[in-house]
This record gives structure tokens, sequence and C-alpha cells, in this order.
């Protein structure tokens, strides 16, 4: 099965809630998927020649004033979770110092972990989040184990997510081909492949939709996406569709989840156009 | 005459599985407003007696499947299989339709005023579907028998592996799937296009100017020496 959600704001009056409401549909979605679960973020865009960096210890402990001092770096704390504010490049130094950099980018920040909606969006704090959209995913695993790497969303190249309800099945020979263009994979996992796929072909210069239909060509196996950028907020499924999606599009905001259920706390809910998005049509929303 | 006032169940108040048994204890006829139905799924299910339900908003997978004789109207948008194995009875939806809605009813009659995903009528069996907007790809898959008609247009493969079955489309056709066809309008189908137009309440089909699609009746015998082409 596996959970997704995610909320694209067309009005700015709305993004004091956007924490709120994501984990309200995060948590809706919650009998999809046990395993684990996590956010993206995006708001608070740091200024030209900076970088965010979502953080998680791989040890017990970790200072995270002394590490962001040694950087250079400013942080915030969101729960467990931490954002470092700094230069390019920090990725290596910090992996080195038994840290995970989970996202990077100038709007993105992500938190994930195993366990259920409820924690983990407690565990960071989600609720009370600000920002212009996030995604959202619950996972029931199936094509690698159970671990905080292994959870959604994904998140391979700057400011770029993704979610995932299916399972590819062609995913090691397209893996494959990335590595021997110098793409790194960290773990198993079959969303991580469409994940980078996307980032690779976005950083040669194609643009979301585009990238999207290099993954329709080269990925087979069921699949409703759910993708991010800076400035955009995707939707793609499998011509055959058997995983579900809900659209709704509302003057004040794009909602998507694999269930309407998740969507009934929106303002005005009511109002939105809902629908089911077309098997291989590509929707893709841009901020102005 | 006097009309019967409705009983309320609030889906905020009460399980799914509550609501249902209260469904299945109301006396036949009874009047009933379903509210903050939220996107649950199997309300309203294996009802065998008439009642008239409103759901007061959009509602999840699987409502009013396996009913005979309800009358079922929601003011929203439905998910999944929508009236799935529908008896006999008439099931209304206001909003659009997700995936498979009316799959293998054997009667009735399902009205969707917007758009109808993926798979609407898979495996019909009996009934009539009538949506006023759209349907989506793979409908009317191996329907053995009922109509479908539809308001907007049709996507990828209608009517694939068709038996007896009869589709109505007032738009444009994708593509036809394997074994279906076009075939002359008689009569007879602007008579049955134009009931069921009145029953949905659809005065934006013009009954004359439809497309019926029906089977080539190429795929119901095994043909040895087409052995390569199936």
């Amino acid at each position: 099965m596996c959970g997704i959600v995610g909320l694209h704001l067309l009005d700015g009056d709305l993004e004091p809630q956007l924490g709120q409401l994501l984990s309200a549909m995060l948590i809706q979605m919650t009998d999809r998927g046990p395993d684990s679960s996590g956010v993206a973020i995006y708001g608070d865009v740091v200024a030209d020649g900076l970088l965010k960096y979502s953080c998680r210890a791989q040890r017990d402990s970790v200072d995270w004033r002394r590490v962001a001092s040694e950087c250079g770096a400013t942080y915030v704390a969101h729960g467990d979770g931490a954002v470092l504010i700094a230069e390019p490049g920090l990725r290596e130094r910090l992996e080195a110092d038994g840290i995970r950099v989970v996202s990077t980018g100038s709007a993105v920040e992500v938190f994930k972990e195993v366990g259920l909606p409820a924690e983990v969006v407690q565990r960071f704090d989600v609720a009370s989040r600000h920002g212009y959209q996030g995604i959202g995913h619950t996972r029931l695993a199936t094509e690698s184990a159970i671990t905080t790497d292994g959870s959604h969303p994904f998140s391979t190249h700057d400011d770029l997510c993704v979610v995932h309800n299916g399972s590819f099945s062609n995913y090691f020979s397209v893996k494959r081909d990335l590595e021997a263009m110098g793409e790194e994979f960290l773990t198993k996992n079959d969303t991580e492949v469409a994940a980078r796929l996307i980032g690779y072909e976005m950083s040669h210069g194609r643009d979301l939709g585009d990238a999207l239909m290099v993954l329709q060509k080269q990925l087979d196996g069921f699949y409703t996406l759910l993708c991010a950028t800076e400035n955009q907020f995707a939707v793609v499924r499998d011509a055959v569709s058997c995983k579900p999606a809900v659209v709704a599009v509302h003057d004040r905001y794009v909602a998507m989840a694999s269930e309407y259920r998740a969507l009934t706390e929106l303002p005005d809910i009511d109002n939105a156009k809902v629908f089911e998005p077309i098997p291989t049509e590509i929707y893709v929303w841009s901020r102005p | 005459m006097t009309v019967a006032a409705a009983t309320v169940l609030d889906c905020d108040q009460r399980s799914v599985r509550e609501i249902n048994v209260e469904l299945r204890n109301l006396e036949p006829g009874s009047v009933v407003r379903i509210v903050n139905p939220k996107g649950r799924h199997n309300l309203a299910v294996g009802l065998m007696k008439h009642l008239d339900i409103t759901f007061a908003g959009s509602v999840g997978h699987y409502i009013g499947g396996l009913c005979d004789g309800v009358q079922i109207q929601i003011d929203g948008f439905c998910g999944w299989g929508v009236g799935e194995n529908l008896m006999n009875g008439l099931i209304r939806v206001t909003g659009n339709a997700s995936e498979r809605a009316g799959a293998t009813a054997h009667g009735g009659t399902l009205v969707v005023e917007g758009d109808a995903a993926t798979r609407t009528g898979i495996s019909l069996k009996g009934g009539a579907i009538a949506v006023g907007g759209d349907v989506g790809d793979f409908s009317m898959f191996m329907a053995q028998a009922g109509t479908l008609l539809i308001g907007g247009d049709a996507g990828e493969a209608l009517g694939d592996s068709l038996y007896e079955a009869v589709i109505y489309v007032a738009g444009s056709v994708k593509s036809l799937g394997s074994d279906a066809r076009h075939e002359e309008l008689s009569d007879d189908d602007v008579t049955t296009v134009t009931q069921l137009c009145a029953i949905a309440c659809f005065d934006h089909i013009e009954p004359q100017n439809v497309k019926r699609i029906a089977s080539a009746k190429q795929l119901y015998h095994f043909d040895a020496l087409k052995a390569q082409k199936y």
C-alpha cells in the first residue's frame, strides 16, 4: 500500500498552517503503511550562496551547536531534527562526522524516521512549521529494508523530493545505468532510483515534466508518484493506475493524497475540484 | 402525502460498522441523511431493501456496493468502486467518481454527474450507468450485459472484449478495445438513451447523435487458424 499526501499552497495566507494541515493529512493515511513515515517542508528560502542541510545524527548524541560552529553554519532544531544553513559543499564533511544529510536545498527540509506518522510528526514538530508546500509519506515496505534511509521522501538532489506508492520492477537495471553515469546510491530502494533518475535528468537540463516523461519510458512497474522541486509540484501515475490517487484543486491550494479522507480537513474542501488524476498524464503545478 | 422526517446519522459520532448496522435496522422506505462522511469507505453496503440515503459530502471506496433496492445520493466526490455489484436501485454521484464505478453491477442505475475514472463498468452484468462527463481508460472491459452512456469523451480501449453490453458515447473515443466496434444507431437505441437521460436528468446529450459501440463478436469462439494472432 503506502500512503502519500501533498499540499502546494497558492494563497500565502495559508503558509503559517502548512505543517498543521500536512500533519493531519499524513496521520489520516496511517493505516496505509505502518513502517516508516516522513515529510518534506518547503519554506524559509535561504539567500543565494547558502544551502540548507537537513541532518540526522547517526551516533548517540550530537552537539549541533558545535557542529554548526565548526562548519561556519547556523542551525535550527526541529524536535529531534536539525537543519544547518551553510555554504554548499559540506555534505562529505558532515557525513564523515557521523551525520546523515537527509536533504539539501535552498527551500526543502526533510524529516523521516521509522515509525507511525503521528510519532514522526510529533518528533520533528511538523505541525508548527510554516511553508509554501509539503509532501508526506507513510510506508508499507516492499522493495527494501525498513530503515530511516529507506523511508520516503527521497531527496537525492537539491530541493528535489519524491514520494511513491507502488513498486518498480526493472529498477536494478536503471540503477546500473545511473551508477555508470556517476550517481551514487544510498539504499537498495526502488524509489531512490526514481528520484535519482528525475534528479539526473533535471541536472542535465530537463524540466520536471520532461524528466517525468523519461521516467515513464525507462521505469516499469506500478506507481503513483508525487514529486516536488523548489517551485513545482507534480503527480504522475503508470498506465494501469492500480494505486489510488485523488487531487483537489482549490483557489487557495492544490492538494494530492492516496485517498480523499486525507483531504477532509483542508479549508473549504467542499468547493475544491476533486478528481482522480488520469493515467500517464503528467500534472505539474508551478509557483508564480 | 406526508414526507417522512429524515434520520440523521453522523459519521463523526459513529464508526462505519455502527452506521451500517443502523441502516440495516431501519424500516424499509426510511429517509436517511448521513453527515460528515469525510471520505470514509464501505458505507451503505449490502442493503437489501429500499432506503433513501443522502451522503452530505464526499465519500471513500465501495459506497453502496451489493445493494438491492436502495436510492443513494452522494453530494460530492466518491472513491473506488461506487455501486460495485449493485443489484437494483439508483445511485447518484453529483461530483466525479474514482475508478471502477459500477463494476460488476447486475442491475439498477448508477448516475455520475461529473467524470468517472478508469475501468468504469468493468465486467458489467446488467443495469445501466450514465456518466455526464468523461470516462477513463479500459471502461466496460469484458462487460457482459447492461448499458453505459457517456455524456463526454471516452479514454483508451473502450469496451475491450465486450459481450452483450452496449455503450453510447456523445463525445469522442480515444481508442476502442479489442473486438469493440461502432454500429448503426437504431430507433430502439435512441429510445434507450432518451430514457436513460431522463432518469439521469441529463439535458446535454442529444440521443439521436450518440455513437453506439458494441461487440463485433469475433472473440466469442476460438479460431485455430488465428492461433498466432490472439
